[in-house]
């Protein structure tokens, strides 16, 4: 089957499901979907774990995986949180509050460096498959939040500490111009920087990125470090908004951040990948996610959808990529 | 010496070896009758899941959706034998859940060894997919009063005795179970060309698919035997527990998998053994019963098994790598 020039693109595919899936959430409840009050809850809710789903991308596109990105958000902000407690306390105002806030913020983007270069080391100098290493790192990140709090929720943060999640700029929810940001960065960083595209080359071809001389082992460490930090920076969205810390706070994010770095079109297998399907597929499982929410489906039957999407949408792209590009050999388990 | 510490087998027996020393130093009652038939009953479920894990791997995938499949298996089987077959014995309750746990690998088998999908987003789409069915369309609310026959399943015991001090100990009758698992499948792989066809597909695809292995067919074979343990699996559980909660097993898919690489089985396929196997559930059940025995609280539990992970499966890795930059 020959599809026409636009629909033969995985993004191009997305965002036809994208405009589909808007249109019949707003056609079955066009009073609440539409409303100010759903656009702006959306604009919300969907950066903390749109950001996680970019952190997978990254070490998705070198043919890896980071199944500690919710171990990382969480150890981090865990840390976080427990320094502005000790420190600052719910009371902390003004110039005392905001140089708190800025070690807080400082030390858990530090934590989530280490944090990612310990899976870069883990992968590159060890050689660990990254499934492996990813799993069990997150178990010791999600560890070491369960003995640092004891398991509890760490409360009590100053006041401020809720603009990163909640507060707004002229109007625009802070944490959506954040993931903007983010996205748009990390874009630019894979399209136009000489290491994004040694990230694709590695992705696409290991072996062959190894003879052409590239620093495979430095470009892993930098892939992962930046897996960490991005995951670190939806943890600190994730405690703002829940105004505490917690080591299990978004469990169900894992499976969610793989489901829409696959939909977005992100080549598990290595090599291809686009900021702007994943953009794409953050939208359309927030208009899913809200609009289901509506229709009062339950949180058991919007686990079942997205198996289902997540499994259409493979099977769609592998029939597509299966002609352009044959890899019979290549086999991420 | 050298190559043998290589080996995970011996790696993980030494751990566990010490493991056991420093637990009897720190309490004498350690080691004891007791203990053992309480750790050997918390292993007999994730031996199953375990082995099935093992054969996945070997086969150059990897499976995240036994315990859905499991949880699925065990909450139908109760309902439908409940309702519709209520005087079935407990061999045909755990037949009917192996079917049933066979289905579901079915749906698996399909997408991975038919569309040729990546194993771990397809059973990671399938672990939520069966569990978001069951929660939505079968029920959420847990089955308190178990058919008859898994009753009786439950109550089975094969080993019974009082200690010194007058408590009770006992050994579930489901360890046979586990015993069979572990033999048939020991059978398939060591003594036919099917158990050869797994490794060799595990090894290469195409140089499998070269000397005429029907690799789709054995691909399909790996994941409805997962499903049917993992049926299993999940029936033997809901009878020991006297009680199908919808919301039980999943999520210790991860912890099943790392006894299982902590075994020695690798990712990449090909190779894995049961004896390693064996050893790191009885590791990991060590740690997740015990570490407080040993003066660790069960707050670093989750370090404790992470750690083992990267070093369990580090050093060999970095061994590896090591011999091959040696190498010409």
């Amino acid at each position: 089957m020959r599809m026409p020039g636009f629909l033969s693109s995985p993004e191009g595919r997305l965002a036809v499901i994208a405009v589909l899936v808007f249109a019949a959430m707003a056609a079955l409840s066009p009073d609440l979907f539409l409303s100010v009050q759903n656009v702006t809850s959306m604009a919300f809710q969907f950066p903390e774990f749109a950001i996680l789903a970019l952190a997978m991308t990254v070490t998705m596109l070198t043919g890896g995986i980071d199944l500690s990105v919710v171990g990382v958000a969480n150890f981090t902000s865990v840390s976080a949180a427990l320094i502005l407690t000790r420190f600052a306390g719910a009371g902390a105002l003004g110039a005392d509050a905001a140089l708190w806030m800025l070690l807080a913020v400082g030390a858990s983007l530090g934590l989530g460096l280490l944090a990612g270069l310990l899976n870069g080391v883990l992968v590159s100098v060890l050689g660990l498959p990254a499934i492996l290493a990813t799993l069990g790192s997150g178990l010791i990140f999600t560890g070491l939040a369960v003995a640092l709090t004891g398991g509890s929720a760490v409360m009590g943060l100053p006041v401020a500490v809720a603009w990163i999640g909640n507060g707004t700029v002229a109007g625009i929810p802070v944490p959506l111009i954040l993931f903007v940001g983010l996205a748009a960065a990390l874009a630019l960083l894979l399209r136009r920087t000489g290491f994004g595209l040694r990230v694709q080359m590695f992705g696409t071809n290991p072996l062959a990125a190894r003879f052409a001389a590239i620093d495979v082992n430095g470009l892993l460490l930098r892939v992962y470090a930046l897996s960490g930090v991005l995951a670190a920076i939806a943890g600190l969205v994730v405690m703002s908004r829940a105004n505490s810390a917690k080591a299990d706070y978004g469990s169900s994010y894992l499976l969610l951040a793989v489901l829409i770095a696959v939909l977005g079109g992100v080549n598990p297998y290595g090599g291809y990948g686009k900021i702007v399907g994943v953009v794409l597929a953050v939208l359309t499982m927030q208009f899913l996610s809200s609009g289901l929410n509506m229709l009062s489906v339950s949180n058991f039957a919007r686990e079942l959808i997205w198996g289902v999407l997540l499994i259409f949408v493979m099977i769609l792209n592998t029939r597509t990529r299966v002609r352009t590009r044959p890899k019979p050999e290549a086999r991420v388990p | 010496m050298a190559r043998l510490l290589a080996r995970n087998e011996v790696l993980v027996a030494l751990v566990i070896v010490a493991f056991c020393i420093l637990a009897s130093l720190s309490d004498p009652r350690f080691l004891s009758l007791p203990t053992l038939t309480d750790l050997l009953r918390s292993s007999i479920v994730m031996t199953i899941f375990a082995v099935g894990a093992m054969l996945v791997l070997i086969s150059g995938g990897i499976d995240v959706s036994f315990t859905a499949v499991a949880a699925f298996t065990m909450y139908v089987t109760a309902m439908v034998l409940n309702a519709a077959m209520p005087w079935m014995p407990w061999w045909g309750a755990l037949l009917i859940g192996s079917a049933v746990g066979a289905g579901l690998g079915a749906v698996n088998a399909v997408l991975i060894a038919g569309f040729g999908l990546p194993t771990l987003i397809v059973t990671l789409g399938t672990l939520s997919v069966f569990r978001g069915f069951m929660l939505t369309f079968v029920g959420s609310r847990q089955i308190t009063t178990l058919p008859p026959g898994m009753r009786e399943f439950g109550r089975m015991m094969m080993l019974r005795g009082t200690n010194a001090d007058g408590s009770f100990y006992s050994l579930h009758g489901a360890f046979l179970i586990t015993v069979a698992v572990v033999v048939v499948t020991w059978a398939i792989l060591q003594k036919t060309m099917l158990g050869r066809a797994i490794f060799a597909i595990g090894g290469s695809v195409e140089s499998a698919r070269r000397i005429g292995i029907n690799v789709r067919g054995v691909q399909a074979f790996v994941y409805i035997y997962v499903g049917a343990l993992a049926g299993l699996a999940g029936t033997v559980h809901a009878s020991m527990a006297r009680v199908a909660n919808p919301f039980d097993l999943v999520g210790s898919e991860l912890s099943v998998i790392a006894a299982v690489v902590l075994g020695g089985a690798r990712l990449a396929g090909g190779y894995g053994t049961l004896t390693g196997t064996l050893l790191g559930v009885a590791l990991i059940v060590l740690v997740q019963n015990s570490l407080i025995v040993i003066g660790i609280p069960n707050t670093w539990q989750s370090v404790t098994v992470g750690l083992l992970i990267l070093l369990g499966t580090g050093l060999p890795a970095w061994q590896a790598q090591r011999h091959a930059a040696r190498a010409p």
